[in-house]
């Protein structure tokens, strides 16, 4: 019954014992007087300690303890209340959060469409303006080559004109005597043929 | 608690019973010991009206020692006896814990009384418990009862010494249950009364005496702490084998 005892009280044994040897001669000799049953205190005590235990244990039970037992009850209650409004408000944040959630992804989407349909306008619009723009280029060259073989005629046939008066010129001054035109154009002909212009 | 004479050691003196309240508590023979459970019963009450009076959310410290009080015991109660019927006896048991407690710890503080140290008062505690125990056993199962002194499976040639074996140790717990109480107090008061006075007795001797008295003194001091400590167990140990024997005459073993 008294384990701590042992340990703590083990330097001073020896002074409990003699202490313990000197009860029985001092002490018991008289006779405890717990057990003096001469005296009517030792049993009125007992009548009074019963009357003083009921009353206490009445007042207890009638009392003090249903004053804690409302306390605890109260606070119970209130842990259990404030801890059902926290779940609840949990719950609304948790919707809010997947309300949030849901908006989000959705504007994504929306934006992402619109993107999309922005880009497809974009390449389009490039894909028509190079469209325009490669026939407007291509008119061009055509043209440019156009006026280049025009000019290129032209200038072939101002060549037999210039090779003839040229020729006529050179043979008058050499021979001095003037060479027979047609004689000329054939010659002038028959060369240019020869380098493959005329 | 001051020896009486020089010579000799008057450790059971302080046991003895005389009328307190003067002439009134004389008439009608109230004694100093009765006068001590009036003042742990207005202890008990005081800590738990005192105590909750705040009725906090939070408790302070009071609260929160009477809350304590309150939950160990009901919880004693639902854990040893069982779900309703512990909180049928919970009252009882938390009254006869406080009155125990209280009038063990107030019996440490010099000049006062404890009336846990007779064995009659005790007594009459323990034979509470156990009339308690005995109606409680015999309302629940009627003669049924009677069988939880015949232990299950044994031979039939048996049976009469197993019975009055049963029995005798089941009216053994009234002089068990109180004398452990009682002699555990008284102990432990004779022992700070027989240093006690042995710090009277060699401080008188003069400088050889010096000594050995401050090493009594040493002692007491160590003894007053275990003596808190047993005043606390010992009501413990006498709630809980409350429970245990209220649980039995529920259950039938």
């Amino acid at each position: 019954m008294r384990p701590a005892s042992t340990m703590k009280l083990s330097r001073i044994v020896p002074l409990l014992a003699a202490g313990l040897l000197m009860l029985p001669a001092a002490a018991m000799a008289k006779g405890m007087p717990q057990l003096d049953f001469s005296t009517p205190l030792t049993l009125s005590q007992v009548v009074w300690g019963a009357i003083i235990f009921i009353v206490l244990y009445i007042m207890l039970s009638k009392t003090g303890l249903p004053m804690v037992a409302s306390v605890l009850e109260e606070r119970a209650t209130k842990i259990a209340k404030d801890l059902n409004e926290a779940r609840a408000a949990k719950a609304r944040a948790d919707a809010g959060m997947a309300e949030a959630d849901q908006a989000t992804a959705k504007a994504r989407a929306e934006s992402q469409a619109a993107i999309n349909v922005a880009l497809e306008e974009a390449k389009n619009a490039a894909a028509a303006q190079a469209e325009t723009l490669n026939a407007r280029l291509e008119k061009q060259l055509h043209d440019a080559e156009t006026q280049i073989a025009q000019a290129r005629a032209s200038a072939m046939s101002a060549i037999r004109q210039v090779a003839t008066e040229t020729a006529a010129t050179v043979v008058a001054r050499l021979t001095g005597m003037s060479p027979n035109s047609a004689q000329v154009e054939n010659a002038v002909s028959s060369a240019l043929a020869a380098r493959g212009i005329g | 608690m001051a020896a009486e004479g020089s010579n000799s050691i008057d450790a059971l003196g302080q046991f003895q019973l005389h009328s307190a309240l003067g002439a009134v508590g004389g008439s009608v023979n109230f004694t100093q010991s009765n006068l001590m459970m009036v003042i742990a019963s207005v202890g008990v009450l005081a800590f738990l009206y005192l105590g909750m009076k705040p009725r906090a959310m939070v408790p302070g410290r009071l609260q929160a020692a009477a809350e304590l009080g309150y939950e160990t015991i009901m919880s004693m109660c639902l854990e040893t006896i069982g779900g309703h019927e512990g909180k049928k006896f919970f009252p009882f048991v938390f009254t006869l814990f406080f009155f125990i407690l209280f009038g063990n710890l107030l019996g440490v503080f010099p000049l006062f009384f404890t009336f846990t140290s007779h064995v009659m008062v005790t007594l009459a505690l323990s034979l509470t418990v156990f009339i308690l125990v005995t109606v409680v056993g015999i309302k629940e199962h009627g003669l049924h009862w009677f069988t939880y002194f015949v232990p299950q499976g044994i031979p039939k040639a048996l049976a009469p010494l197993m019975v009055t074996i049963e029995v005798i140790s089941y009216l053994s717990r009234i002089i068990s249950l109180s004398v452990r109480l009682f002699a555990n107090m008284m102990a432990g008061h004779v022992m700070l009364e027989v240093f006690g006075s042995f710090i009277v007795m060699l401080g008188g001797l003069g400088l050889l005496g010096y000594f050995p008295a401050a090493l009594s003194l040493g002692v007491n001091t160590l003894l007053i702490g275990f003596e808190l400590l047993v005043a606390t167990l010992q009501a413990y140990v006498f709630a809980i084998l409350t429970c245990i024997y209220l649980h039995d005459a529920v259950h039938l073993h």
